[in-house]
């Protein structure tokens, strides 16, 4: 699935190293925890896998393509059909509805919009309820009147939408309370199994940890050690 | 697509901001297509002022002052033409018609004009137009008057009203010919020339009420009645001006000379379209001033959109972030931006063509009362349209550079803008 060969890479050139790790392999359908400080270099490795920042040396192959060779147009490409992503807070697009905050991967992936079926506010709203939101109630209020956890779970449903293959969260339960963060937690790795994903979990809460399939330190596999 | 749906969303998001700046472009754009306006059609009733007369005469002053006098009856004649000079030239081979002015009194602040029944035979407007009545027909008696449309529409005269002059161009009162009243005779139809604002009357109808004047009052213990008058010969001493139509235009300059080298006394001829070219290049320099203000006015009203995205680019560095996430590439951030700019400066013209029309509907009859100047409430003109499209691409140049901005940000910031 996620395959990291000899990679290095630095902000700017005449910084040190952010990451250096020879080799980090995800296996198809695997749940992974990254635990790491913040700072550690965890964003950065995330960026690498959306393929919006480029190593300065190895290869990020992910489904078999080798994404870090690609042009930044294609990059952008394929995070769109095969990556869902969920971060740690202000997730949604202020201005847009729920429903289409949602349906947002979809109208930059003519492929997650073809496998969200044939009306993809549908499979929207089927997420949404999955995830303990009812879309008809809460239709008229701006995202940004959600609740945190309310909006997470937008998020989730918003990534796991035309179930791409790879689904990547930074931190998504740090800003929750600790009832609202379990119950997250669970669902989200529901979902991800339901939908056969790959999910990689970025957190520093080593609570958590128990819940997935793997689990690794980033100081582990990164050699490189970043002074923040 | 969904670049577009974004931005408009985005832009109806922030409503007080994004109204505010459509507003600004808004009375922007409104002042530039009313300046246009304003400004063409004022051009352009200058210019049909007066049309098919060859020469305008008068006495020897300057072209300018002889034309604003003769034509746009504004300021006065510092000196009067003979009415045998008048008589003489009038008589010379090639010439079709002429028609004489005599101009001095007024009546309740329109200028009272003497003149023959050539004018409505020969005077000409805008396309060759000629004169019309309205109501009535031409002068026919000593006492008679012809109105012209505004006075008779400002005043709510009608045909067969009493209306009495005053002498020079005071207001009423002052010293009035209240003892020779005219009479309505006809009221011509609108020509949006200064021939709206004229009183006419027959140039024996001038000589009647001065009869019994001399020096601009009235001779003591000589009261002549206007039964009396009637008796006397008319035939006026003096003139103020007369247009020349020839039959020929080729011996204009010919005669413009002859005139101009009269013996008898000193007389200036000139040519009514060069004499208006030469006015209206006088008033081009504050036509170009009031063009350039409204173009500068367009782009404040456009760099307060740039600023005010500017501005906003910060707060939603994380939302640019998010878009990264699910597959916005950079181009996408620029696309939003710029389609922002647009959707804002779309709306401003709409609001601007809102604004410009209702005050257009609101100013006409204003304008047209006070200035003469008829502006139609007509769609955008061809040019019109083409400064509403600069404007949206200058709207495209200043989204551009608050596009490059976010641009660059979000090509830094990737999915990982925390703010």
């Amino acid at each position: 699935m996620i395959r990291l060969a000899d990679i290095r890479f630095r902000w700017r050139s005449r910084d040190p190293p952010v990451l250096d790790i020879p080799e980090l392999v995800v296996d198809r359908g695997e749940t992974l925890f990254v635990k790491g400080p913040s700072g550690g270099g965890k964003t950065t490795l995330l960026n690498l896998l959306g393929g919006v920042v480029e190593p300065e040396a190895g290869t990020v192959t992910i489904l078999g393509t080798e994404i870090a060779g690609l042009r930044g147009g294609a990059r952008d490409a394929f995070r769109a059909d095969h990556i869902g992503f969920v971060f740690q807070m202000f997730n949604l697009v202020p201005y847009l509805p729920l429903i289409d905050n949602v349906l947002l991967p979809c109208r930059f992936s003519a492929r997650r919009r073809e496998r969200a079926g044939a009306r993809p506010e549908i499979e929207a709203r089927r997420l949404l309820a999955h995830m303990g939101l009812d879309a008809e109630r809460l239709a008229g209020r701006p995202v940004s009147r959600l609740s945190q956890g309310e909006q997470q779970r937008v998020a989730a449903a918003r990534a796991l939408i035309g179930t791409p293959e790879l689904v990547i969260a930074d931190e998504p339960t740090s800003a929750l309370d600790e009832d609202v963060r379990q119950a997250f937690l669970s669902l989200l790795m529901e979902e991800v199994d339901k939908a056969g994903a790959t999910l990689v979990f970025v957190s520093h809460d080593a609570r958590l940890e128990p819940a997935f399939g793997r689990s690794l330190a980033l100081a582990e596999i990164n050699r490189a050690t970043p002074e923040r | 697509m969904p670049i577009v749906i974004l931005a408009l969303r985005s832009v109806a998001n922030r409503k007080a901001t994004a109204g505010l700046v459509v507003f600004a472009i808004g009375l922007s754009v409104a002042l530039l297509l009313g300046v246009e306006r304003v400004r063409t059609e004022a051009r352009a009733s200058f210019a049909n002022t007066i049309s098919g007369t060859d020469l305008v005469v008068g006495a020897r002053s300057g072209a300018l002052p002889l034309l604003l006098y003769s034509v746009f009856r504004i300021g006065n004649a510092t000196n009067n033409i003979s009415w045998k000079s008048y008589r003489t030239i009038a008589r010379s081979p090639g010439i079709a018609w002429t028609i004489p002015f005599s101009l001095g009194d007024s009546h309740r602040g329109f200028r009272v004009l003497g003149t023959d029944l050539g004018y409505f035979e020969h005077y000409r407007y805008g396309r060759r137009n000629r004169l019309a009545f309205a109501a009535g027909g031409p002068f026919d008696d000593v006492f008679d008057a012809v109105l012209g449309a505004e006075v008779a529409a400002t005043l709510g005269y009608r045909t067969g009203d009493p209306i009495v002059v005053s002498h020079g161009l005071g207001a009423q009162g002052i010293s009035d010919h209240a003892d020779k009243p005219f009479r309505v005779a006809g009221i011509l139809a609108r020509t949006g020339t200064p021939v709206d604002r004229t009183v006419h009357v027959s140039l024996e109808g001038i000589e009647a009420i001065h009869v019994d004047w001399r020096h601009g009052a009235p001779i003591p213990g000589l009261a002549v009645s206007a039964e009396a008058v009637r008796g006397m010969d008319l035939t006026p001493k003096t003139i103020t001006a007369f247009l020349v139509g020839l039959e020929s235009r080729l011996a204009v300059f010919g005669l413009q000379r002859r005139i101009n080298e009269y013996r008898a006394e000193p007389l200036l001829a000139i040519l009514p379209g060069v004499a208006l070219q030469e006015l209206w290049d006088l008033m081009g320099t504050a036509e170009a001033a009031l063009s350039a203000i409204s173009v500068f006015v367009v782009a404040t009203g456009l760099l307060c959109m740039m600023a005010t995205m500017l501005a906003g680019l910060g707060e939603r560095r994380r939302e640019m972030a998010i878009l990264r996430s699910v597959g916005a590439r950079p181009a996408h951030v620029f696309g939003l931006l710029i389609a922002e700019a647009l959707a804002l400066t779309v709306a401003g013209i709409a609001v601007g063509l809102g604004i410009f029309y209702a005050a257009l509907a609101i100013a006409q009859p204003v304008v047209s009362a006070s200035y003469g100047l008829y502006l139609p409430v007509a769609p955008p003109t061809s040019r019109e349209f083409l400064f509403l499209a600069l404007v949206v691409v200058a709207g495209a140049v200043s989204g551009a550079i608050p596009a490059w901005r976010a641009y660059t940000q979000s090509l830094a910031d990737g999915m990982t803008a925390r703010t």
